[in-house]
């Protein structure tokens, strides 16, 4: 299968990128490993259409990826496109504190997936903490689940938050319909927990509360990994770009999250102008300054870094604590020594860990991109 | 300024920290130079398959002796190097291979080693995921498997070395009494003409799937892809971690050869057992062995006060053990445990 335009990832930046793709081309493919287009933020109903024209592809991993370019998929072979489009998202930030892999604690937006996949929370008593505008979107949809939101802990104190709502006015619309569908639940700020054993949440401040799950999310981690398996620069962690968000690969372009957490409005500018661009069409000019507002705003404090007792576990899948990561001095001496990041996540959740508490940063991205069954890495089974 | 060491160990994989440790044991002032991590080169790129092999004379006789050093060295090893004295089982897929397993059972008890053939029932009682029909195989009881980069590290803590983590570009720079070359593949880099080959092999990592196989596993044909000098071969070889991981070999191609083998290597493995094939595959890479023109290492005097200990191919951490005994014993003058002259370096002179 060969396309002119793939675009990897259906949510709102990659939907946006189809969209304006498939106002030039009639040969763009969009890629989601999900059943429906949406992506996180609009699991399931997005409020944009898959084009006309566009094909989609749903559940469909990609697992390699190769210049020229060839991505290979689990369950689609291999697909060829002479131009890429990454809209791969972003993903959870945990921070490891006493208790955070305690069965009842989950990520907020993975806590969410879960309802909307028919875990029921009728009558459950959940806090959401950590940071950032997700944590009430995340606290308005339980809600609505029927939840008890016992409390919303936000790390960022208010005296950045307010100045931060009253640059961008637009969005406080948003911002109040949330929480108009959160009247008479706690929002905490400067606040998180330190803590959670046997139901009970402490609080930095000392206030305990007692609930059935609690939900956090510290942020968002840009998906870069695609990226960095082509070869794309990064900049401070995130895709570069330039003004047409095409990456320092000519013929890679890069929307949404991966080049710096924005939110929708973002995602949406930047799938644009990545559909326009890689289909040759005039481009509008990005806007900037949110980006590093909303990262200015919602800066995580150094405290939140100290949460983790010795004994306290970084890596999950290895199971290894954070005293047994001390010794080291880098990511990859903490990851021979001790197997940090080797198992099945290959470090998605315990290298931004680490970035936080060690200052450690992640080396690069080996295949598959995703595991898959072994047989799916014959070479023979993606002939196309 | 610090008084110059009587050794300079080049290389801190496996080799270069054994060798540290041994000639600290015999007193011996001791630095380690590396431009990389300790045991994050080849060591960490193997299976850490500790393994007698029988090909021939010199081989058998330095495995043999090293596996009894890492049985001797177990206690002493952190729980993270996961010594595990799992033994190894040959698998024979015809009644041709199951003579070749009698014949190397004969060799085995000649010398000493514990080992046990199977018939085809037995086998399967042993790896109920090989495929059926095959013919049998042979359990080496002694064998093991060790997680390499700890016990690497393990060694250098215990030599007390200093290590330097630096680039070397001449051996004749470094200040020391006698200066080792431990740098596995790359040792051509530091010794022009040397007659050591890179090696590629392929390997896979699985998700965690316990008891899908107890022994490491390793088809009969394996000595012929080790010791062959055909430029690209596979053979089945699949080992279980600890964790229930599964490691999945083997590959061998020299640095001229581009075309990949993951998926022939692949392909072996689920000719052999099936099951692999739904095994989720969490991670594949690549390391180098360094090949010599016989497949043995290179130990001991290369010139003047320079050694060398390089060239293990496949067998860098089962031996890196006595490769240190004797390397240790031809710099300070005294008598190799077992005989030196199958390893000396100028064997391919002239």
């Amino acid at each position: 299968m060969k396309f002119d335009v793939v675009i990897l990832g259906a949510g709102p930046a990659g939907l946006a990128a189809a969209r304006a793709a498939g106002r030039r081309s009639a040969s763009v493919a969009l890629v989601d490993d999900n059943v429906t287009a949406g992506g996180q933020i609009w699991r399931g109903a997005p409020r944009i259409a898959v084009p006309a024209g566009v094909r989609f592809f749903p559940q469909t991993r990609v697992f390699d990826l190769r210049p020229g370019f060839t991505l290979l998929t689990e369950s689609h072979g291999a697909m060829e496109a002479s131009r890429l489009i990454l809209a791969t998202g972003a993903r959870e930030l945990f921070l490891p504190f006493p208790g955070w892999t305690a069965p009842g604690v989950f990520g907020a937006g993975g806590l969410q997936a879960l309802v909307k996949s028919g875990l029921p929370v009728a009558g459950k008593r959940v806090m959401v903490a950590g940071s950032g505008p997700l944590l009430l979107a995340v606290a308005a949809a339980l809600r609505t689940a029927g939840a008890r939101v016992v409390g919303i802990a936000e790390q960022a104190p208010l005296g950045r938050i307010v100045p931060f709502l009253a640059k961008y006015p637009a969005k406080l619309p948003q911002a109040f319909a949330l929480r108009a569908r959160l009247v008479g639940v706690p929002y905490w700020t400067g606040t998180w927990p330190v803590r959670f054993a046997e139901g009970m949440v402490t609080l930095s401040g000392g206030r305990t509360v007692s609930v059935d799950y609690l939900a956090c999310g510290f942020g968002l981690v840009p998906n870069t990994e695609a990226a960095q398996l082509l070869g794309c620069r990064l900049d401070d962690g995130f895709v570069a770009v330039d003004s047409r968000q095409e990456t320092s690969v000519a013929g890679v372009y890069c929307a949404g999250e991966p080049t710096g957490i924005g939110g929708l409005d973002k995602a949406l500018e930047d799938g644009e102008r990545a559909g326009a661009a890689a289909t040759g069409q005039a481009v509008n000019p990005s806007r900037g300054a949110f980006v590093r507002d909303l990262a200015a705003a919602f800066h995580l404090d150094p405290r939140l870094f100290d949460l983790a007792e010795p004994s306290t576990v970084v890596c999950r899948c290895e199971d290894v604590s954070c005293a047994a990561l001390r010794p080291y001095r880098e990511w990859r001496e903490a990851k021979l020594m001790t197997r940090c990041g080797m198992g099945p996540c290959q470090g998605r959740i315990c290298g931004p860990i680490t970035n936080c508490l060690l200052g450690w940063s992640a080396e690069s991205v080996r295949r598959p991109l995703v595991p898959v069954a072994a047989e799916i890495l014959l070479k023979d089974v993606f002939e196309p | 300024m610090t008084p110059s060491p009587d050794v300079m160990i080049v290389g801190a994989g496996i080799v270069g920290a054994a060798c540290a440790y041994e000639l600290a044991r015999a007193g011996a002032r001791v630095e380690v130079i590396d431009s990389g991590l300790p045991g994050g080169g080849a060591t960490a790129a193997g299976m850490g398959h500790l393994v007698v092999l029988d090909d021939n004379e010199a081989e058998l006789t330095l495995t043999k002796y090293s596996v009894g050093l890492w049985h001797s060295l177990a206690k002493e090893l952190p729980a993270a190097a996961e010594f595990w004295g799992c033994g190894t089982v040959w698998v024979a897929a015809d009644e041709v291979e199951m003579a070749g397993a009698r014949a190397k059972l004969s060799v085995y008890r000649q010398h000493g080693l514990a080992a046990e053939l199977l018939d085809e029932r037995q086998l399967y009682e042993a790896e109920p995921n090989l495929r059926a029909g095959l013919a049998g195989g042979l359990l080496v009881n002694g064998d093991a498997m060790v997680y390499a980069p700890v016990a690497t590290r393990f060694l250098l803590e215990q030599s007390k070395a200093k290590v330097t983590r630096a680039a070397v570009t001449s051996l004749d720079d470094l200040k020391a009494g006698a200066v080792v070359c431990a740098t596995g593949a790359m040792a051509p880099a530091l010794v022009p003409g040397l007659r050591v080959r890179p090696r590629k092999g392929y390997l896979a990592i699985t998700d965690r799937y316990p008891g899908f196989a107890r022994h490491p596993l390793v088809e009969l044909g394996y000595l012929q892809s080790a010791h062959g000098d055909s430029n690209e071969s596979v053979a089945f070889n699949v080992q279980p971690r600890p964790t229930g991981q599964l490691l999945i070999g083997s590959s061998r191609q020299y640095e001229d050869a581009t075309a990949s083998l993951l998926e022939p290597m692949l392909e072996r493995a689920f000719a052999y057992m099936p099951g692999l094939r739904a095994c989720s595959v969490i991670r594949t890479w690549t390391g180098f062995r360094a090949s010599t023109p016989d497949k043995l290492p290179m130990i001991g005097r290369l010139r003047d006060r320079v050694y060398l200990a390089t060239g293990h191919e496949g067998l860098g951490v089962t031996t890196s053990l006595g490769t240190a005994k004797i390397l240790a014993a031809l710099i300070l003058g005294y008598a190799p445990p077992i005989p030196a002259w199958p390893y000396r370096v100028e064997r391919f002179d002239g």
